[in-house]
């Protein structure tokens, strides 16, 4: 009833290919953001910032990447947590080398080499497709968390084999070490969120993302019509590993501030990533951060029944997560591949209908 | 003969005995490629989810005990019984069964015609259930699995070596795991007896001819759904053989599900389609990433394992992607 | 449905022509095979075959099922390398190229079995094919303002004039795997055509259509050549439509070259009627 397209003509294709073609979405897009820029900071608080916000923003660009690479170009990573270990190594390394340097620019570095990173063990694409190039990333997951658990120049030899995060600030307010507020950390990774999550929004409309999306759905044919394979994966995987990369520096350096590379990049984390695609929608935007988002509330939202509510043991919160994390991957497969960005799409079609069946 | 050349053979008997345990999980993943085109991740769970429920029968653990405890306040784990090892196998083969029969229905009935890699997430997602699954059965600590085979060291083999070496040079016979012999042996016996049945089989030709060409298959009345619960049941026996052997050898636990992750470069190699290819493969990386442990893991740091078979199968996927036995990949347009 | 603008019904001659062939007048050679040899293994798929394409004909190649037909289009578009023989293009013997090379140098085609990009839509399908002649780089393509909506916007007005062009406006949105068979054939050539390429390849463009569909392809393809001055190869099983919109014809049969020339001479060549009908040999 109040949902609706009648009357909101197009005269230009500038306007046709907007990012939110309706007033309504963009309208709402808008209170969106208002909301979380000049809201959230002020009623935040420490629960929620560790627990939903800090994972569910540096999460969502992780899931970017992994749908920039597996969504838009069809190539299936199981690497994912590996490259966020370059991201948060690089980080780690570039802050304790040079401590003058701004966070944001330490942050994006460490993006760029994880990006270099990533199109080498991109470069086999080019050969392997489908589950082989599964199984061709796993070389890098467990490579990669290998080499920065032995090779002691990674953790500048310290006795624990851990990093920790230095503090820094961004113009006087500190974003970085445990004295950081909760409401700057989320908001330096909320501009990031933003900024990248626009960025990749224009690189999947254009060119570039149609040539990814035509190696996806058929590679002979996006080659005959002059799409040149190794270029545009190789594209894809920087692209992705770069996203990837700032979400791994952020997860060390905002989040957790200290790391051990086999506990919180090891292949589990892969699998989460992947499973946030699928759930929120492979080669969707949107869906890179629904999928977060669920699958950071849930366990948040079972532990609070389970544990807090019902006083169950921890472990059989975990367990059942397990069982449902599983259910919903074979679940959303089987009735919506695309995810939830589909059923919301799905919902907005039915709405700008409503009340008439067709 | 030096003792250096010792080592190395002992590291190499090793090796090859590492690889048969290798080989056993491969060998599910290639019984349901081939008649399924489908890359089942969950075999490494399944064969926790075996060797599990195995133990849970024969220690006559209450299922769900854990979560009806704490449900109801409850304090009940075990039923008060043992049930003999050869019995609990056949309980266990029951499930496993039953297991398969739910997989048909509940998810391989609706994704028929998927992408493979769509297929292939879905036994990821099917991998989680099953482990959370396992979990809330059976508890998530570290089982002891002991159904009577044996174990310990080659008495008989260290005794008729023990002359190899040098005078005093303190090296005492080759040893060897008695329950890795005793794998060595079961492995063989499992693919004689697939290679039989999928020969001389009515059953077996049926698999054959689907894994072939699902249409034409059914164009001459195989029903297809029979026969994935069919090749699901006996990956699903597979699991257990080698859920069995692995948890006898080092307790039944959740690292036994990474197994999983190390039979995909034995696949690699060996090829997705081929029986002796999973054997093979899985004794090259077997032999391959302990001798390379052996050789250059003390300069580089060390546990090399953890990646060796990865890069391994990353280097023989770009120079040749169909595996040593596979079915050359042909594209046309 | 979306309200977009649409320029004109009628597309302007200069958005479908010609680049690098720009010197070569119509009716001289735009394409030639000379001694092409191919096979797989042991199996020959083409032998000794040798014709031309001349700029503005339509040219098709025809022949029995397995004549190496397909073969033949693989090579031209440089999916297939011949071991044996040369291909000159627009007068100038080509190097062994990838297929994404030759795309660059003005040759598209379509496929027998369709091969759209199933998860886009119509539009996107057509933007795609207009690749060769975008240029942003991804790091203008990422901030999008600027150059990046500039190329988009002025190609996407070349995309909206093929829509308009093939009379598929009404789907321009719907993902082209909803589509029915004939329309999707339909966008296979207008992402074809997007390329704007100087030789476009048609590999059985009329296969499984009814009637109806077929007299319509035909115009479309008779349109794009009369109109445009796109020079055009063809396959095709259906003698009656490859006859009348057909300048030239090249038959092949067991990957040899039993005939070429007009239709009426084609349909003269005694080899060709035994190829097609069947000859005792003995």
């Amino acid at each position: 009833m109040f949902y609706r397209q009648a009357g909101d003509f197009k005269t230009t294709y500038r306007e046709d290919i907007h990012t939110f073609p309706l007033r309504q979405d963009r309208i709402g897009y808008y209170i969106l953001l208002a909301f979380a820029f000049l809201v959230v900071p002020f009623i935040i608080n420490d629960y929620w910032a560790s627990a939903v916000l800090l994972p569910f923003l540096i999460m969502s660009i992780a899931a970017l990447g992994l749908n920039v690479l597996t969504g838009y170009c069809g190539q299936v990573s199981l690497g994912t947590a590996g490259f966020m270990a370059v991201g948060a190594y690089s980080c780690y390394k570039l802050m304790t080398a040079f401590p003058e340097l701004s966070i944001i620019i330490v942050v994006l570095t460490s993006g760029v080499i994880t990006a270099l990173v990533g199109l080498l063990f991109g470069i086999p694409s080019l050969r392997i497709k489908g589950f082989y190039l599964a199984v061709a990333t796993l070389a890098a997951q467990f490579f990669l968390v290998w080499l920065f658990n032995k090779v002691p120049w990674f953790y500048n030899n310290s006795a624990s084999g851990q990093i920790s995060a230095p503090v820094r600030d961004i113009a006087g307010v500190m974003v970085t070490g445990p004295e950081a507020q909760a409401w700057a950390k989320y908001l330096f990774c909320l501009v990031l969120v933003v900024v990248l999550a626009w960025l990749t929004r224009n690189l999947t409309r254009g060119r570039i993302g149609r040539s990814w999306m035509a190696i996806r759905d058929m590679d002979i044919a996006a080659e005959i019509i002059g799409v040149n394979p190794l270029k545009t994966k190789l594209s894809a995987f920087g692209v992705s590993s770069f996203l990837i990369g700032v979400s791994g520096a952020l997860y060390f350096s905002v989040y957790l501030g200290a790391v051990e590379v086999g506990e919180v990049f090891g292949i589990q984390k892969s699998f989460l990533v992947l499973f946030m695609i699928i759930i929120g929608g492979l080669g969707s935007i949107f869906g890179s951060f629904a999928g977060a988002a669920f699958l950071v509330l849930m366990p948040v939202l079972l532990k609070n029944i389970m544990v807090a509510g019902l006083g169950w043991p921890t472990d059989i919160a975990a367990h059942i997560e397990f069982v449902i994390v599983g259910g919903l991957i074979i679940f959303f497969l089987i009735v919506e591949p695309h995810g939830l960005a589909q059923l919301w799409r799905l919902t907005k079609e039915k709405l700008l209908l409503w009340p008439f069946p067709h | 003969m030096s003792a250096n050349f010792l080592y190395t053979i002992e590291v190499i008997l090793n090796g090859l005995m590492a690889g048969v345990m290798y080989s056993l999980v491969a060998l599910g993943f290639v019984l349901i490629f081939k008649a399924s085109g489908i890359f089942n991740y969950a075999q490494g769970v399944m064969a926790l989810f075996a060797a599990m429920t195995l133990v849970g029968i024969q220690q006559g653990q209450v299922p769900f005990a854990h979560l009806i405890n704490a449900a109801f306040g409850t304090k009940i784990h075990h039923f008060g019984w043992t049930v003999p090892a050869l019995m609990a196998i056949l309980l266990t083969l029951v499930v496993m069964i039953l297991f398969a029969i739910l997989v048909e229905r509940i998810v391989l009935k609706h994704l028929v015609n998927q992408e493979p890699i769509i297929l292939f997430m879905a036994t990821i997602g099917l991998a989680y259930f099953m482990e959370g699954m396992g979990d809330l059965m059976w508890g998530s600590e570290l089982k002891t699995l002991d159904i009577g085979l044996p174990s310990g060291g080659s008495l008989w083999l260290e005794e008729a070596t023990v002359g190899w070496g040098a005078e005093g040079s303190g090296f005492y016979g080759l040893f060897i795991d008695k329950l890795d012999i005793v794998a060595t042996g079961v492995a063989l016996a499992l693919v004689i007896s697939l290679t039989l049945f999928s020969q001389y089989t009515k059953t077996g030709r049926a698999l054959r001819a689907v894994a072939d060409d699902h249409q034409a298959a059914l164009s001459v009345g195989i029903s297809l759904r029979k026969i994935w619960v069919i090749v699901w049941a006996i990956a699903g026996f597979v699991a257990m053989v080698a859920g069995i052997m692995w948890g006898a050898k080092s307790g039944v636990q959740f690292s036994l599900s990474l197994i999983a992750l190390k039979a995909l470069p034995v696949l690699i190699l060996g090829g997705f389609t081929s029986i002796p290819g999973a054997i093979i493969g899985g004794l090259i990386i077997g032999v391959g990433e302990k001798l390379f442990e052996f050789s250059i893991g003390p300069m580089i740091g060390g546990a090399t394992e953890n990646w060796f078979a990865y890069v391994l199968a990353l280097v023989f996927l770009i120079f040749r992607p169909q595996g040593l036995f596979g079915d050359k990949i042909i594209e046309r347009v | 449905m979306t309200t977009t603008q649409s320029n004109s019904a009628q597309v302007s001659k200069s958005v479908i022509s010609g680049r690098a062939s720009a010197a070569i007048q119509p009716g001289e050679e735009l394409l030639r095979v000379e001694n092409v040899s191919l096979a797989f293994g042991g199996v020959k798929a083409l032998t000794d075959i040798s014709f031309d394409i001349k700029k503005g004909e339509v040219r098709a190649i025809i022949g029995p099922n397995g004549a190496g037909k397909s073969s033949m289009l693989n090579v031209i578009n440089g999916f297939y390398h011949p071991q044996e023989g040369e291909v000159w293009f627009c007068g100038k013997k080509r190097r062994s190229l990838k297929p994404h090379q030759i795309a660059h140098q003005g040759i598209a085609r379509t496929f027998q079995n369709i091969a759209l990009f199933k998860g886009m839509s119509t539009l996107d399908n057509i933007m795609t094919g207009r690749f060769t002649h975008m240029r942003t780089n991804l790091l203008m393509q990422a901030i999008w303002r600027g150059a990046a909506e500039r190329e988009e916007i002025e190609n996407r007005q070349v995309a909206e004039e093929i829509i308009d062009f093939l009379e598929i406006q009404a789907i321009r949105k719907t993902p082209v795997g909803r589509l029915p068979y004939g329309l999707q054939k339909r966008v296979e050539l207008g992402r074809a055509l997007a390329a704007q390429p100087d030789l476009l390849l048609l590999d059985e463009p009329m296969a499984g259509m009814n009637i109806e569909e077929k007299e319509d392809m035909s115009r479309f393809i008779l349109d794009v050549n009369d109109e445009f001055g796109t020079t055009i190869a063809l396959i095709e099983h259906d003698m009656g439509v490859v006859m009348d919109i057909s300048d030239r014809v090249v038959v092949l049969d067991y990957g040899k070259k039993i005939g070429d020339g007009t239709p009426t001479e084609v349909r003269s060549n005694q080899a060709v009627v035994d190829a097609y009908l069947g000859v005792a040999h003995d």
